[in-house]
């Protein structure tokens, strides 16, 4: 897979300007007809709010507008690092980031296996059924999980106390929430993680996998020979694009799953960006939180690209 | 192959194994959800239903259908997802096709602008702050407008537009005269039928699952989306009972016991058109995986 079309835009740039491309332009007048309602878009919604993003910089005060605000440098950003909640923040992101991260390898895996089946009912009732969780929508999905765990009635607990076990209050529990944050998304988007892979295993030729037969490689040979190293590209460039969200956790469901007496575990940046920011009105200092935030993943992006462009010679741009 | 190495034919009863339990564990879920759905709360909540349904009762589907703010949110929801649907494909769309025309200047700008902002973002306060000062708040269009266009779904039409429309038909319609917007109505958007309904399904599966820009954006209870309600009823109240000590629980038993009947029909109706539509329509989902996937 490749983002084409993403090249650097300075590469294209140099657009020459002569009488021809002009020309062009004006006869394509239509088309830009049909570019400029999304670009409008992206200018409002995306461009403005990273110019509005320097009230990070500033002590914002609505009625006295974005420039009339003053200017405080880095102070929210010393107060944020300085503050009581910092350490609590980044040690539960950097946990439950590393925690999904560990999983990153299941989709393939998964897409792997299912790849060895022969065609036929079985594969195809298994491919049809293992993105089914993908539609669910997060409240649901929470919904169903807040039901399964419940300390009384919930269908877990019933079935430890039926094994002599002592019912647990997994929701309110603070050791138990990442596991249950991590394990229900990867329960929900496991099958469809693995279609990306699946669909690069079928551009494999083959005669390749025809002569390793020929020479007497087994199936698992054939997997770690042909088949990982085919799509292996398409593995670099969605850890890459993983690499880019880091930090950002899904936080819509995170933000569902948490409550006061699980916050020591389930408390992440994004999740206090939310609550000071929209919650207590402290818009300037969660700006600079969130700021802080994307561009960590800005920059884990940029770093893993650039290695992954040194080393395997695949990457975004 | 006459002849499977051994090694091969345990690997493969071990794959299929492996698979078979994990379509187990996937779907198990949802099967008891359903049954739980239509069995005697007393007998789901002591674990005696664990996969069929027992002592058969709609009590629980009677009890949602009584309630005003789930038939209130299930119908802002069905027009948001349609009109929200709509306005997705009136601009990713023509937008891709234009974006996919090769003679188009200026078009690497155009993706870079808007690629960029799938890795960066002024974030969550900026932005809220754009849609108060636009006089957005508390009007459905803060659920359609912002987040119209997808740059990834605009990337994937664009690559079908690439792949299918071949080059020679538009410059012929060129030469006779066709002008771009009458090129793209006549021969252009009817060739894209399998597109456009990829398109359609993913915008309108996000419209349909939203909750969060809802919760952030509207405090109008008469707006109110599906799934904002469903989380009052699903996480909201049950976290709240789960934090209250004895005495007070049984002050709240017969709020808990309804709560109990209601819990599993509700995420059932919720989801019926998905479960209607899903059989039918996983394929196209699939589809547009993979055209995004092969060469972008």
């Amino acid at each position: 897979m490749k983002l084409a079309g993403n090249r650097a835009p300075a590469q294209r740039l140099p657009v020459r300007w002569s009488a021809g491309s002009l020309r062009k332009m004006w006869k394509n007048w239509q088309l830009y007809v049909f570019v400029f309602p999304t670009l409008a878009y992206f200018i409002l919604f995306h461009y403005y709010p990273m110019y509005g993003v320097q009230i990070a910089f500033r002590d914002f005060i609505p009625s006295l507008g974005i420039w009339g605000s003053e200017w405080v440098g880095l102070d929210h950003l010393e107060r944020f690092i300085h503050s009581y909640y910092f350490p609590t923040l980044i040690k539960n992101t950097l946990l439950i980031s590393l925690y999904q991260l560990a999983l990153f390898p299941l989709p393939i895996i998964v897409a792997l296996m299912i790849n060895e089946l022969k065609n036929g009912m079985y594969k195809r009732i298994i491919q049809t059924f293992s993105y089914a969780p993908y539609f669910i929508s997060v409240v649901v999905m929470t919904g169903m999980v807040v039901a399964f765990l419940h300390p009384q009635t919930g269908i877990i607990n019933v079935l430890i106390e039926a094994l002599g076990g002592k019912p647990i209050a997994f929701m309110t529990e603070p050791g138990w929430f990442k596991s249950i944050y991590v394990w229900s998304g990867e329960w929900q988007n496991l099958g469809w993680g693995a279609i990306i892979y699946l669909a690069a295993l079928t551009t494999i030729n083959p005669d390749l996998h025809e002569a390793a037969t020929m020479d007497g490689a087994t199936r698992l040979q054939r997997i770690w020979h042909i088949n990982i190293p085919s799509i292996l590209p398409t593995i670099i460039i969605l850890f890459i694009l993983n690499m880019g969200s880091f930090m950002s956790i899904g936080f819509e469901k995170l933000y569902l799953m948490q409550n006061q007496l699980n916050m020591d575990a389930s408390d992440v940046i994004q999740t206090y960006v939310y609550r000071t920011g929209l919650l207590e009105g402290q818009y300037s200092f969660s700006a600079a939180i969130g700021l802080f935030n994307s561009l960590i993943n800005f920059a884990l992006l940029i770093l893993f690209n650039g290695i992954a462009k040194k080393t395997a010679k695949t990457s975004l741009w | 192959m006459a002849r499977e190495a051994l090694s091969d034919k345990i690997f493969m009863i071990g794959n299929k194994a492996v698979l078979g339990g994990l379509l187990v564990i996937l779907l198990y879920p949802l099967v008891y959800i359903l049954s739980a759905s239509i069995s005697d709360p007393m007998l789901v909540n002591s674990g005696k239903v664990w996969l069929f349904p027992r002592n058969i009762t709609l009590e629980g589907y009677s009890r949602v259908f009584q309630n005003g703010d789930i038939w209130t949110g299930y119908r802002n929801t069905i027009f948001y997802t349609i009109f929200g649907t709509f306005l997705n494909l009136l601009l990713t769309i023509p937008c891709a096709y234009a974006l996919s025309r090769k003679d188009l200047t200026g078009r690497g700008l155009f993706m870079g602008i808007f690629v960029f902002t799938m890795f960066f973002n002024g974030g969550l306060i900026p932005t809220f702050l754009l849609i108060k000062s636009l006089g957005m708040l508390d009007t459905i269009w803060v659920l359609m407008i912002p987040g119209v266009v997808s740059v990834w779904n605009l990337i994937v039409t664009r690559t079908f537009f690439q792949s299918t429309i071949p080059r020679e038909m538009e410059e012929a319609a060129e030469m006779d005269g066709c002008n771009h917007f009458i090129l793209f109505l006549r021969i252009v958007f009817p060739l894209s039928a399998p597109i456009v309904a990829v398109m359609a399904l993913f915008y309108g599966v996000s419209h349909w699952n939203q909750y969060f820009s809802s919760m952030i954006y509207l405090t109008n209870r008469e707006l109110f989306p599906l799934q904002l309600v469903l989380r009052e009823i699903l996480i909201l109240n049950e976290l709240t009972a789960l934090m209250l000590d004895g005495e007070n629980m049984k002050a709240m038993a017969e709020q808990a016991r309804i709560a109990d009947i209601t819990k599993y029909a509700v995420m059932i109706i919720s989801a019926i058109p998905m479960l209607i539509a899903y059989p039918f329509l996983q394929r196209f989902f699939v589809k547009g995986v993979m055209i995004g996937s092969i060469k972008g």
